[in-house]
């Protein structure tokens, strides 16, 4: 393993990082506080609670669930997509890496970063509601597999993305949707029953429903098909990452 | 250029090793039809040819950045497909176009480089890369702010900063400053002095003349030839006999028009232009029947010819 090559790349990723700390963390920090300050105190105060939970309180894993994926996968393609769309990435082409070793650093740092910014607004919902972790290893487990899976998927759009455009479209018309159509703001069983059927085909529903699960006990779906059907997403990214670099494809003509 | 060693003459040993290679993108355009070429440790080698003559191919194809088509290369005796972290890692690029990181500072990113390829860091060995290229004074600066050339430098930099023993330089010079490229030229000799092996690709055929130990030449990705670029101008060149005359001439005499001779638009130059390989120059013979013709001349000079003209003469014989 070519160590030394990994460090270089995650370290300038996250160098980017910091030169954009407005845009990397304070933004999403931001709109996170505007969702609890309006669906959590405003809209909320309406609603007692879901499934014995306060509703401010419930709403949290879900809303950082909506950051992680939003930011995993908007760091991750920004990062590959860019040095693609300068030219620089002539020199990770030409030095003694595998790929292996490139995904390691670009999407570690990807990973990172979005787990800072989901700590972070973990730690801003404190200052709204009070929430109590149930299970802080399963917690930080689905944290960190959902900041790495959703990385993997943003370096792959990365790859695939010829312009500005495509690299916004997936994660505007896709991820967002999805994450709020997942039951970030709601228990799916408050949909009616066909409803409830169909939102088992959005992804985003097991991420969100296990990951609540972590903090309240209370899962609209159980956790092991949750934590199935995301190792089952990351081995899919894997796979495509695995084809992409052996064929070259979008990499090397 | 942490230290100069002893000169280290240009062997027959061969670093670098190319096999048949052939590469057809998936456009289906042919850059390269099957090239054999073997580079010697510690010269400088200059790669020749018009634009899409597939320079560039082929150096990419080495470094990496390009799949091989059929055909193999080997770097110090390595594969560069099979063994490429080995290779890769004996060789520095700097490509043609400016490709920077805009808003990396000039130590980051030359550092960046270094540890991409694989070498733990150095201060004192990127000091004095800086330093070398004059870029000591903008270490801190970001590179968007500095000026074209000095981005070039960057580049060069970059290259250099994980010690390569080859080092390919992609028309390193084309819109460059005069003084830019004076350091870079001298830059590279000090370079070949210990012992690094340099390929570059040039427009400015001069310099490659001045520069290169040998000189290949490529067009429709095709090497034409390979030459010690003495040889070459020996071999190829042809010579110049310019004779000025005491009388302006109004035309050629038509007895001497075997000699294809140039007449200068004021009438007092007379220019033969002749084979030095050819078995008669023809000179004795022109100079008799000039003589014969009444024609006296004050004073005569020879030019080669430059390796530009050969090369022009070259690809237009294809």
């Amino acid at each position: 393993m070519n160590w030394h090559a990994i460090r270089a790349i995650y370290r300038f990723e996250m160098s980017r990082t910091r030169r954009t700390l407005m845009q990397s963390i304070a933004s999403p920090v931001l709109s996170t506080s505007l969702y609890f300050v309006v669906f959590g105190s405003a809209i909320g105060s309406r609603i007692t609670s879901v499934d014995g939970v306060p509703y401010g309180a419930f709403i949290i894993p879900g809303l950082i669930m909506l950051s992680l994926l939003t930011q995993s996968v908007s760091n991750a393609s920004f990062g590959i997509y860019f040095p693609k769309f300068t030219g620089t990435i002539y020199e990770i082409h030409s030095a003694p890496i595998s790929f292996v070793e490139i995904v390691c650093g670009y999407v570690g740092a990807a990973a990172t970063k979005s787990v800072i910014v989901g700590v972070i607004i973990l730690a801003t919902a404190r200052l709204f509601v009070d929430y109590h972790i149930a299970h802080p290893l399963l917690m930080t487990s689905f944290l960190l597999l959902t900041a790495i899976t959703f990385s993997l998927f943003g370096f792959i759009i990365g790859i695939w993305a010829d312009n500005f455009e495509k690299l916004q479209v997936i994660p505007l018309l896709v991820i967002t949707p999805l994450t709020f159509l997942g039951g970030s703001f709601y228990s799916i069983h408050m949909l009616p029953p066909l409803w409830q059927k169909i939102t088992l085909l959005n992804p985003v529903v097991y991420l969100v429903s296990g990951f609540r699960w972590s903090f309240y006990d209370l899962a609209d779906v159980s956790v092991g098909i949750s934590l199935a059907a995301i190792a089952g997403f990351l081995v899919a990214c894997l796979l495509a990452i695995g084809w992409i670099f052996r064929t070259g494809y979008k990499l090397r003509s | 250029m942490t230290r100069l060693s002893p000169e280290v003459p240009a062997g027959t040993d061969p670093i670098i090793v190319i096999k048949g290679l052939d590469k057809t993108y998936a456009s289906g355009f042919r850059a390269l039809k099957p090239i054999d070429l073997e580079i010697r440790r510690g010269e400088i080698f200059a790669l020749l040819g018009p634009n899409g003559a597939g320079k560039t191919t082929l150096i990419s194809i080495v470094c990496g950045i390009v799949n091989p088509g059929s055909g193999s290369i080997s770097v110090d005796g390595q594969d560069v497909v099979r063994d490429f972290r080995a290779t890769r890692s004996r060789i520095g690029l700097v490509p043609q176009e400016l490709t920077t990181d805009a808003f990396e500072t000039v130590w980051n990113t030359v550092s960046f480089s270094r540890g991409l390829f694989g070498l733990p860091p150095k201060p004192e060995h990127i000091e004095q890369v800086l330093k070398d290229l004059s870029l000591w004074d903008k270490r801190n600066n970001r590179i968007l702010t500095l000026s074209g050339g000095m981005k070039r430098r960057v580049m060069i930099a970059k290259a250099l900063s994980h010690e390569p023993r080859v080092l390919f330089l992609d028309e390193p010079t084309a819109g460059v400053d005069v003084e830019l490229r004076r350091d870079m030229w001298n830059l590279v000799r000090r370079l070949r002095d210990n012992g690094v092996t340099i390929i570059l690709t040039t427009h400015y055929i001069e310099e490659a003349e001045e520069m290169a130990d040998r000189v290949g030449v490529i067009n429709k990705g095709e090497l034409i030839l390979v030459e010690e670029t003495a040889t070459l101008m020996h071999k190829l060149g042809k010579k110049a006999l310019t004779l000025q005359l005491h009388q302006p001439l109004a035309t050629i005499p038509t007895s001497l028009s075997d000699y294809h001779l140039a007449l200068s638009a004021d009438g007092t130059e007379l220019t033969y232009t002749y084979d030095t390989q050819a078995e008669r120059t023809g000179i004795t013979t022109l100079l008799g029947e000039l003589s014969g013709a009444g024609i006296r001349f004050r004073d005569l000079s020879t030019k080669q010819n430059t390796l530009e003209e050969i090369f022009v003469d070259l690809v237009r014989s294809r």
